[in-house]
């Protein structure tokens, strides 16, 4: 039997089936002898299946071996079951049996993290056991939840970093060398620990120096694995808060990596070298000659290391040729997966420089290299950056016709071989921009859009497009006949989606009046409203109801009705609840589901009523033909100056010789690598030290929007997240918003303003405060609003506050000083600290400065500053009904219910109440009623009913995207709970 | 953490197949076809460190990888592991082999399957690296051994076992299995030193 077991798992390493032995292996598992047992538990180590009893067995080897099963692949399940025997196993007297036990809790731990949450304590055990082997299996427990949260385990720090010290010291038993080096893996594991503690973290990064810096000494030795050593020990040094003189060491070792013959140790310092110069881009000028050598290095793994670390140090001097170096190495390789990464990568570096003819070149060779294996997001944000256009409307211009010439001398070609991705971005670009050339016949662009979509091998999609384009350039009545025609050569064509848009086409290229509103021209670079709220269906709607038909009800309310008839709801009631129209804008909000619902809205509607929907709906190109304009949430923080950075290729050259060249200068170079030299690290200038990434970001804008009346730059999010605003409501949010958010904002009630006082030797009375403006953030989304944007949720500003505290003038930090901003107004004061508010109004967001001054000598720590916008609607139940019965808009939704002591309900409503500031107005039997009001907002009103396991709420609100702002955070607060 | 050991030899051929993480049948025998693709393209001047994680689900993983004679051995491993420490365990792997197995060579691993994967099993316990000291990994191996000897009494089953591997009917097993040249040199590698 044990001979056939072996056989067969031959066999199937050999990839033959042998499922058949798996069921004869349990079998030999169970009864067989050690022996025996071995044989058959090695077979069934690659499935998925489990046994207990031998974890109970007195044998040392038989424990062994099903710790090693356990340790394999167990399923979840089951974890709950074999657990307390593991457990069990962590306190055997022989460390083999420990150390195996731990490694199968971390097994556990990274299948199911919660359910090994409560034996953490067996873990610090395990850490300080007396065997050396055990301690470092713990240290796969400890590497993993550090890395989870590095917070947690800072008190750990010094334990670790007595441990290494030991281990460097070499008071380990002889047992653990290695090569003479004292347990290296062991040692490799705690500098990666240590380095994720230090991070950012100035007070533990101080204990580790000493130890790093033995280490550093120790690991003297030439050998591969003191290299493994040093390599973690300079990634560690780079990662935790830096120290000069271990930096320079640091640098050092680096060096002698990078120049080692030895390819593997080039490789890892390539990938230090990539590592480091985030901080200190001066340390990639001492070798860049050496880099410029792996560049040209036989082995393509080096060559993509290499582009890696010059994809870093990219700045706008360098970028063309660092472009180039990555285009070329693009065209020699044939591995999908460095494609799609470099791909990436170059498109990336080109969007940082958009507007030149530079940037259409290097964004056409991506295109048909990278071919249709690029991240789809590619195309499109190429697209959405040519059509938002730069500055300089003449500069635009010639750029767009650029691209238009480009592209037709690309059609005009032989188009088959190119990837559809690129067809698609023609063909869109063509549709949008050729009409602005007006030397090309309309006819020609036609004809060859006509040829592409008559072309075999074009996919439907790209059909799509390219139709698209079609429906745009054919206005006017000379069109018509065409457009018959293409009609009727797609109107029987398998695609719905073509068949509809050649049915749009005809429609459109007979009516030149319904074509211009429909496709203004130019395309409008602010966001196309959808009203989502399908308003002009209402006739159909009503003209339908006249007919007899039955109302619409919406799916929950669908779902309530069915699971009141039936008397046994069997599904969880919250699960099976379907997006409703209501959740949409809840996600539309922060998602792009906006583009997919809006494409089916440009569906539904043609197919219901093909003539009524234009109206309504301005126009939603098909599937993602449609790029909307959304405030992109990476809009550089106001930039002033025009994209003048990036320069045209000759002027560039001009900019190359005139830079000084800040390498040494070696003796004798091949002139050709020096000047790739000089033009690779152009910009990288030795004085300064500044970190490389703060500084292309300083010096370069990525891009500047076009230039939009305020207005429209604060409310055009608003007219797109908030969908379903119909024109009244918005005018009262937006009057709420400017009447309420800029001028009752300094009376909003600071509710909590604790400090704690830590009184220290000496003060200047200027402090740092970090304002946790979370509520803030909280508050905006309940307006529903952008305005305010996230990313300015937590900020410390450091303020200038004036030496002597009797002349308060508070200033705003100078960054902010040159926006528009308000008066500084003071909020409140006592004794200890005052708070003055002031606006300011940026082009992206608003934000919100809160001056903490602090009069006293003392130092301030921990200032928490909550804000809030809502507050509770203090209501009595009569009013309550009357209220509920004059708001329209609602939404419903499931709530989960908090089980806790007493009433369920009531805990719930409770628990939202303290963290939400809302009114309990009443609680009748198993329902209750809640208000709560936005500051000199529109009510809501929240209806509860306990409904099973789930709390069902209606809420009603004239404000349309309150309520569902209210349940998001509701849902939130009951999470959190 | 490591997600699979593989070994094949030069001509592509599993030797040892050791996954870490549950994947189809199918899918570990793509595994290990690409892997060979990538690693038999490259030369022997080459750095040992493969990047490129389409192979294995994940971006970061690496492919770590040794050359012996007529065998590769292969790690696959995720982010968490160091690239050198991985590569001086490869050795200490086939150290422990060849002590085992006095010189091993590859028909050692065909026809002791079972002892390479205990010995494995010693060594990597679930993706983790549980012991790097060869003797340790020797002593326990050896007390298994023991036991087994002592239960099973006539210690005749290992050379059944080998006699009817070697008579077994795999179609393609003879012609790769040349014994002229199959001596692995292990220890002392002249280019890690």
């Amino acid at each position: 039997m044990r001979e056939l077991m072996v056989r067969a798992m031959y066999c199937e390493m050999l990839g033959y089936e042998a499922d058949f032995v798996y069921i004869h292996a349990i079998k030999l598992a169970q009864q067989g002898t050690v022996l025996e047992k071995r044989v058959g538990i090695s077979i069934f180590l690659k499935q998925n299946m489990y046994y207990l009893q031998d974890l109970q067995s007195t044998n040392l080897i038989e424990v062994c071996m099903a710790l090693t099963v356990v340790s394999q692949i167990f399923p979840k399940d089951m974890i709950p079951a074999i657990l307390p025997l593991v457990e069990e196993k962590l306190s055997h007297p022989k460390e083999i049996i420990r150390r195996k036990a731990v490694l199968a809790l971390y097994k556990f731990y990274l299948i199911a993290p919660n359910q090994v949450q409560h034996i953490h304590g067996k873990f610090r055990k395990a850490l300080c056991d007396k065997d050396p082997g055990v301690m470092m299996s713990s240290l796969h427990i400890y590497l993993q939840m550090i890395k989870e949260n590095p917070a947690s385990y800072k008190d750990l720090t010094g334990s670790f970093v007595t441990i290494l010290r030991q281990v460097v010291g070499g008071k380990l038993p002889l047992d653990f060398n290695y090569h003479s080096v004292p347990a290296p893996w062991l040692q490799i594991q705690l500098l990666r620990i240590l380095s994720l503690l230090g991070r950012e973290d100035q007070s533990m990064s101080e204990l580790m120096y000493d130890v790093l810096d033995e280490s550093l000494r120790r690991a003297e030795m030439n050998h591969n694995i003191t290299y493994a050593i040093l390599y973690e020990c300079v990634k560690a040094i780079y990662t935790i808060h830096p120290k000069a003189e271990l930096l320079e060491k640091a640098a050092r070792c680096i060096g002698n990596f990078v120049l080692s013959p030895k390819i593997n140790l080039k490789y890892l310092g390539l990938k230090a070298l990539t590592y480091v110069v985030q901080h200190d881009a001066n340390l990639a000028l001492q070798h860049q000659m050496t880099i410029i050598e792996c560049l040209d290095h036989s082995d393509l793994i080096i060559k993509r290391e290499t582009l890696e670390l010059l994809f870093r140090i990219t700045n706008a001097q360098n970028v063309t040729i660092i472009v180039e170096k990555m285009l070329g190495f693009l065209r020699l390789c044939n591995d999908d997966y460095t494609i799609i990464d470099l791909v990436g990568k170059v498109a990336e570096l080109a969007e940082k420089y958009p507007f030149t003819i530079w940037f259409i070149q290097t964004m056409n060779v991506v295109f048909s290299l990278g071919g249709d294996l690029m991240q789809p997001d590619l195309p499109s944000n190429f697209l959405r950056l040519f059509a938002d256009g730069s500055e300089s409307e003449e500069q635009d211009r010639q750029l767009k016709l650029y691209a238009v010439d480009s592209y037709l001398a690309v059609l005009k070609g032989d188009c088959s071989h190119l990837p559809q991705r690129f067809l698609q971005v023609i063909s869109w670009v063509l549709g949008e921009y050729s009409c602005l050339k007006e030397d090309v016949d309309q006819q020609e662009v036609i004809r060859l859009l006509k040829k592409l979509l008559e072309q075999r091998g074009v996919s439907s999609e790209t059909r799509s497009w390219a139709l698209s384009a079609l429906t745009k350039l054919c206005k006017g009545p000379g069109y018509a006949e065409l457009a018959l025609e293409l009609a009727e050569s797609l109107s029987s064509s398998l695609d719905t989606v073509l068949r509809q848009q050649a049915h749009e086409l005809c429609l459109l290229s007979q009516d030149s009046q319904l074509h211009a509103r429909v496709l203004p021209h130019p395309a409008p670079s602010d966001n196309l409203e959808v009203d989502s709220s399908l308003s002009f269906l209402d006739g159909f709607v009503s003209d339908a109801l006249a007919a007899g038909a039955a109302p619409y009800k919406p799916p929950h309310q669908r779902q309530e009705e069915l699971s009141q008839q039936r008397a046994l709801s069997l599904e969880p009631y919250g699960l099976s609840l379907p997006v409703t129209m209501s959740s949409c804008t809840l996600t539309d909000r922060q998602s792009p589901t906006f583009l997919s619902m809006s494409s089916d809205l440009s569906v539904l509607c043609v197919c219901s009523a093909n003539t009524l929907m234009l109206e309504g709906v301005k126009r939603v190109w098909g599937k993602d033909g449609y790029i909307p304009q959304k405030e992109p949430s990476l809009t550089p923080a106001a930039v002033d100056e025009p994209s003048d950075v990036v320069q045209s290729p000759d002027q560039q050259g001009a900019a190359e010789t005139s830079l000084p060249e800040p390498e040494p200068e070696p003796p004798q170079l091949d002139q050709e690598k020096q000047q790739l030299a000089s033009s690779l690290f152009v910009g990288l200038g030795s004085q300064n030290s500044m970190s490389l990434l703060g500084k292309t970001e300083v010096a370069v804008p990525r891009f500047r929007r076009k230039a939009r009346q305020h207005e429209s730059a604060s409310t055009s999010g608003t007219s797109e997240s908030s969908s379903n605003s119909s024109h009244s409501s918005r005018s009262t949010t937006d009057s709420f918003l400017y009447g309420g958010l800029l001028e009752e904002e300094p009376a909003t009630p600071i509710q909590n303003s604790y400090h704690t006082l830590n009184s220290t030797s000496e003060n200047e009375g200027a402090a740092t405060v970090s304002a946790k403006e979370d509520k803030q953030a909280n508050s905006s989304q309940i307006l529903g609003k952008s305005i305010v944007s996230q990313r300015n949720c937590s900020k410390s500003l450091p303020v200038a506050f004036p030496h002597s505290s009797d002349s308060m003038v508070l200033q705003l930090p100078s960054e902010l000083q040159e926006l528009p901003h308000s008066d500084v107004v003071s909020l409140t004061s006592d004794p200890h600290l005052s708070v003055s508010c002031c606006r300011v109004f940026r082009e992206d967001a608003l934000l919100l400065v809160l001056l903490l001054f602090n009069p006293t000598e003392t130092a301030l720590r921990d200032v928490a500053v909550e804000l809030s916008c809502e507050e509770p609607l203090m209501l009595n139940t009569e009013e309550y009904g009357k209220l509920w019965l004059s708001i329209s808009n609602d939404v419903k939704q499931n709530l989960k219910l908090l089980t806790g002591g007493g009433d369920p309900l009531r805990a719930t409503l409770n628990a939202l109440k303290d963290s939400l500031q809302l009114h309990i107005v009443d609680i009748i039997g198993s329902e209750g009623i809640v208000a709560c009001h936005l500051l000199r907002g529109g009510p809501c009103l929240m209806h509860c009913r306990v409904h099973g396991a789930s709390l069902a709420v209606w809420l009603r609100s004239p404000l349309p995207s309150l309520p569902d702002c209210l349940l998001y955070h509701c849902q939130r607060a009951l999470q959190e709970h | 953490m490591i997600k699979a050991i593989l070994i094949f030899n030069n001509h592509g051929k599993p030797r040892l197949s050791k996954f870490y993480e549950h994947y189809s049948e199918d899918t570990e025998q793509q595994i290990i076809r690409e892997t060979f693709h990538l690693v038999s393209k490259r030369d022997e001047n080459v750095c040992n460190f493969l990047e490129g994680g389409m192979l294995i689900d994940g971006s970061d993983n690496k492919l770590i990888y040794r050359h012996y004679a007529t065998l590769y051995f292969v790690f696959c491993v995720d982010s968490s592991e160091s690239e050198l420490g991985i590569l001086d365990l490869i050795q200490v792997f086939v150290e422990t082999l060849d002590k085992c197995f006095e010189n091993v060579c590859e028909l050692d691993l065909i026809f002791h399957v079972d002892k390479v994967h205990n010995i494995l099993a010693e060594m990597v316990m679930g993706g983790m690296v549980l012991e790097t000291n060869m003797n340790e990994i020797i002593t326990q191996v050896d007390a298994q051994n023991k036991m087994e000897k002592s239960e099973a009494g006539i210690a005749g089953a290992p050379a059944r076992a080998v006699s009817a591997v070697k008579n077994m009917n795999l179609p393609e097993m003879p012609k790769n299995i040349n014994i002229g040249d199959i001596s692995i040199k292990v220890p002392n590698l002249p280019s890690f030193k």
